[in-house]
């Protein structure tokens, strides 16, 4: 029981650090901290697919890449650009306001069933598998045909234009 | 098995959710914007994982399974965008691009 909380407390501070961080490296290390307790969270509710993908696609490669970009592009702490105060407190109100409109949202339904897994192997990949070819074979194959597009997009993107004229 | 209130999960999420959008209104620099998102699209896929376990129907867990794979291909994209605006502009301060403001 205290466990989920422990590492809900963790979750948040280290979501908080990511964006109060000066030096972006530092705020990408605190993201793959806050992406392994979002890990945690899954193997505590025993979605085990969840927590496996979530680990090598989010942690292994999503972060890389965002490591691999930040090397290319050299940024240090002196060019990190900064915003007035001003903008940061009405930036800071307005993610407030939101917070504060689903918090209420959520005392209004007054409701507080417990999350309880009633198919022990739920989660497993046995399981998800089995629905996934089933049932959403199509978008699963659409998003394979994403993934090309995506690739092939990023490397015309990011190679150089040849000189034309 | 331990037994959370489904409260607690969506008040986690949204209280992560909304550190994204602090993030993604106060920071300027491109690279920690996109981490912001990275954030809300995870936080989502957890209160997804919550509600799927809560209701004994595995379909949330596929759906996590597709955000991922758009997670992956919009980061490919974006960054590839930030490694382009960086060669043009020598920066990534997103107040350099401000061709579209009224």
């Amino acid at each position: 029981m205290s466990t989920f909380y422990f590492i809900a407390f963790l979750s948040i501070f280290f979501s908080i650090l990511v964006i109060t961080a000066k030096n972006p490296v530092h705020s990408i290390l605190y993201l793959i901290l806050t992406f392994a307790t979002f890990t945690v969270h899954y193997i505590l509710m025993n979605a085990q697919f969840v927590a496996i993908v979530n680990f090598i696609v989010y942690m292994g490669a999503i972060l890389v890449l965002f490591l691999y970009t930040l090397m290319l592009i050299n940024l240090n702490k002196d060019s990190e650009p900064q915003k007035s105060n001003t903008i940061k407190i009405i930036g800071f109100i307005a993610g407030g306001c939101f917070l504060v409109a689903v918090v209420a949202a959520l005392k209004a339904y007054q409701t507080s069933q417990l999350v309880v897994l009633q198919n022990p192997n739920l989660g497993l990949v046995k399981n998800l598998g089995k629905i996934l070819f089933n049932e959403y074979l199509l978008p699963f194959e659409v998003s394979s045909i994403l993934l090309l597009s995506a690739m092939v997009g990023a490397v015309l993107l990011a190679t150089k234009e040849p000189k034309t004229t | 098995m331990q037994a959370i209130p489904l409260n607690h999960y969506i008040l986690l999420c949204s209280i992560i959710f909304s550190i994204g959008v602090i993030g993604v209104l106060v920071r300027r620099n491109a690279i920690v914007i996109f981490m912001s998102i990275e954030l809300m699209l995870n936080s989502v896929n957890l209160l997804l994982t919550a509600f799927s376990v809560y209701r004994g129907d595995a379909t949330g867990q596929v759906f996590v399974f597709f955000i991922m794979a758009l997670a992956a291909a919009e980061v490919a994209v974006g960054l590839a965008i930030i490694v382009m605006i960086y060669r043009n502009t020598n920066s990534i301060d997103i107040n350099v691009l401000n061709r579209l403001k009224w």
